[in-house]
């Protein structure tokens, strides 16, 4: 069991649904990420997912590419991005930790390289927006031996078809895209995605946090009555970015996760 | 030989999308369904001869294909050694290669049922044949295009527009191709229902390099056979420019099974390619990485963050190349090399003095390589260099290199 497995069975056990904020490594600069980070958990975070700064965020919207150069300018790394992981886990051996971003810094290092740096850093779960299950042999399969969760995303071109694909390596819960699109656009609706999430748990019964276009503790409040955890990842960057300091952040994540573990109550 | 042991070069992509270890399908999982329904419009229409027939009218009738086969009788003087014949894809309507691809692709795209066309474009050719081909079928265009090239390509942004098509400057990064490729993706990825993305080069993920390159053939079987006419054998060297590589590419393939041909794709140099990376040279400067929904060459720092690049071509400013290229170049079938803006530059001013031909910026750059190469090989050898492009687009960023105001 890794500390993603053993998270939601206490969440279930809770009847709880998980909050999972997405902050983007290194962003502003180093020392602020991770006073941030060192602050989620406390903040109401079941689960981190911390972003892989990288110069072509394709799947992203505006909010996390500036988020991504600010880091990058700040001289964040993929190695920088661990380093971080490792300093969180000075504070916090519980809260899960899942990498996301793409895949050439990863390659760049090397798979087995970077599996034994996260796996020893604490990284529990890694996302790889260009990694379909096409591309299987590249990271997902030397991943899951090395103990690491894959979390594969699901999005509404998902279908009945493809979706058996989709689920069969993926470890830890499914991340499903509540809209087409990139990060940060569009809104989702509850009414849109509880089908969508009771279809992809009725395969496999992983459990299923919804992501993209949550951005109001309304919102997240909403799709947590239907998911079994709410992602939230432009609305807070976009707080780093105007030059929040991370006591307002944190305050903005408890109100998202106060909404998120109050629905289901 | 080819990565899987048979005897022919021109057998990939495998059923991965792969050339050896390059191409592959590195895109979200949104993106996956369409481009395996992509995949199978495209192996349909391949055997349909309706959709070849459809093609070769429209290439004849609308392109005005085949181009010529031009021996250049005055460069070849002047550079003392082989016979140099230009092949004159920039005498198709819209002044460059990009047509041959586009209307490959429109059609697909109408046979799928699409509406809506989005593009990426780095000088603009590639931007003005996507939004010709949709001004003639009425199809609604959207282009993506670097702000830094919408401000150093302005004919052809004005082009595109009288076209009917939009142009939406791509303002991240330093805003160049790369750039308007990760817009074009992000628009892609939001429209899935009613767009269809045409991509102008042998890159992106599988099935583009491969459909790119079959429709961009018809220039390699064309020199075959204009040049069996003509001289009665097959060429001993081609040569084309690349930025992302799809003029060269429709020019060798047909011929990479021929040993005795000799084949040169050449990169741009921009300042000169070294550690400063102030160039495009991704297979002489960069590494393997994955990009764009292909694993292939990168100009990248040890991070694996992409670099920018540069090269005074817009058209040839990209930090990849198709995958294609890349396996070739790792199995030495083809050779690369780079020349630097300066050369291109003086090869540019070169073809209109003496062949009273303005090249674009791109094929100036085979050029300035067929001026190095051209003169060590006999007179009786000959060399074909792919004209992919015309110049118009670029006598403002000609002059202003040249130091003069128009």
């Amino acid at each position: 069991m890794t500390r993603i497995d053993r998270r939601f069975a206490k969440l279930a056990a809770e009847g709880r649904a998980a909050f999972v904020p997405y902050v983007m490594a290194g962003d502003p600069d180093r020392e602020t990420s991770l006073e941030i980070i060192r602050g989620l958990p406390a903040a109401g975070a079941d689960l981190i997912e911390f972003g892989l700064p990288f110069t072509d965020p394709m799947a992203d919207g505006p909010a996390v590419q500036l988020a991504g150069q600010r880091a990058l300018e700040a001289g964040m790394t993929l190695q920088g991005t661990l380093d971080l992981v490792r300093a969180l886990r000075e504070t916090d051996d519980e809260t899960p930790v899942v990498i996301m971003g793409y895949y050439n810094p990863i390659y760049s290092m090397g798979v087995e390289t970077f599996l034994a740096e996260a796996k020893s850093a604490g990284v529990d779960g890694l996302i790889v927006v260009d990694l379909p299950p096409e591309e299987d042999d590249e990271l997902c399969l030397p991943a899951k031996a090395a103990g690491l969760n894959f979390i594969r995303l699901a999005t509404p071109t998902t279908d009945d078809r493809r979706l058996p694909k989709v689920l069969s390596n993926t470890s830890g819960f499914v991340y499903y895209v509540s809209i087409t699109g990139i990060t940060g656009a569009a809104e989702a609706t509850a009414a849109a995605v509880a089908p969508e999430v009771a279809r992809i748990k009725s395969q496999g019964g992983l459990p299923v946090c919804v992501g993209f276009g949550i951005k109001t503790p309304e919102r997240a409040s909403e799709i947590a009555k239907v998911a079994d955890g709410v992602v939230v990842g432009s609305a807070i960057v976009e707080r780093i970015g105007a030059g929040q300091s991370p006591a307002e952040v944190l305050a903005f994540v408890k109100s998202l996760a106060d909404a998120a573990h109050n629905a289901k109550g | 030989m080819t990565a899987d042991g048979a005897n022919s070069f021109r057998t990939g992509p495998d059923e991965r999308g792969r050339f050896g270890i390059y191409g592959g399908r590195f895109v979200s999982e949104t993106l996956m369904p369409l481009i395996l329904d992509l995949e199978a419009e495209y192996e349909k229409a391949k055997t349909d001869p309706t959709f070849w027939a459809e093609m070769d009218d429209l290439w004849t009738h609308y392109v005005g294909r085949p181009s010529p086969l031009y021996f250049a009788p005055r460069l070849t003087e002047e550079l003392g050694g082989a016979k140099v014949y230009l092949k004159r894809d920039e005498l198709n309507h819209t002044g460059a290669h990009k047509i041959n691809n586009v209307l490959g692709q429109i059609l697909l795209a109408r046979r799928m049922g699409k509406t809506r066309i989005i593009a990426e474009t780095g000088a603009g050719q590639h931007g003005v044949a996507t939004a010709t081909v949709c001004a003639k079928f009425g199809l609604k265009c959207v282009v993506y295009m670097g702000a830094t090239d919408v401000e150093r390509q302005k004919p052809n942004v004005f082009r595109m527009r009288l076209l009917g098509a939009e142009v939406i400057p791509a303002t991240s990064g330093r805003a160049t191709l790369k750039d308007a490729m990760n817009e074009a993706m992000r628009d892609w990825v939001t429209n899935i229902d009613d767009t269809f993305y045409c991509i102008g080069t042998v890159a992106g993920p599988h099935p583009y390099p491969a459909m790119v390159r079959d429709f961009q053939s018809i220039i390699g079987k064309e020199t075959r056979a204009q040049m069996q006419e003509a001289e009665g054998r097959l060429p001993d060297v081609l040569v084309a420019c690349i930025g992302g590589g799809s003029n060269a590419m429709g020019l060798f393939h047909p011929f990479l099974d021929d040993k005795d041909v000799r084949i040169v794709g050449v990169e741009a140099g921009g300042h000169g390619v070294d550690e400063r990376m102030e160039h495009a040279a991704s297979l002489t400067g960069g590494r393997p990485g994955v990009l764009h929904g292909n694993r292939t060459y990168l100009l990248q720092d040890d991070d694996g963050q992409i670099l920018e690049g540069h090269s005074i071509s817009a058209g040839l400013d990209y930090p990849g190349i198709g995958p294609e290229h890349s396996w070739l170049h790792d199995i030495k079938r083809v050779e690369y090399v780079s020349v630097t803006d300066a050369e291109a530059l003086d090869a540019f001013q070169l073809s209109c003095r003496t062949e009273g031909i303005i090249p674009a910026l791109e094929p100036a750059h085979a050029l300035a390589h067929v001026t190095k190469l051209a003169p060590t090989l006999p007179k009786d050898s000959l060399l074909v260099m792919n004209m992919c492009g015309r110049g118009d687009k670029d006598i403002f960023t000609v002059a202003e290199a040249l130091g003069t105001s128009i």
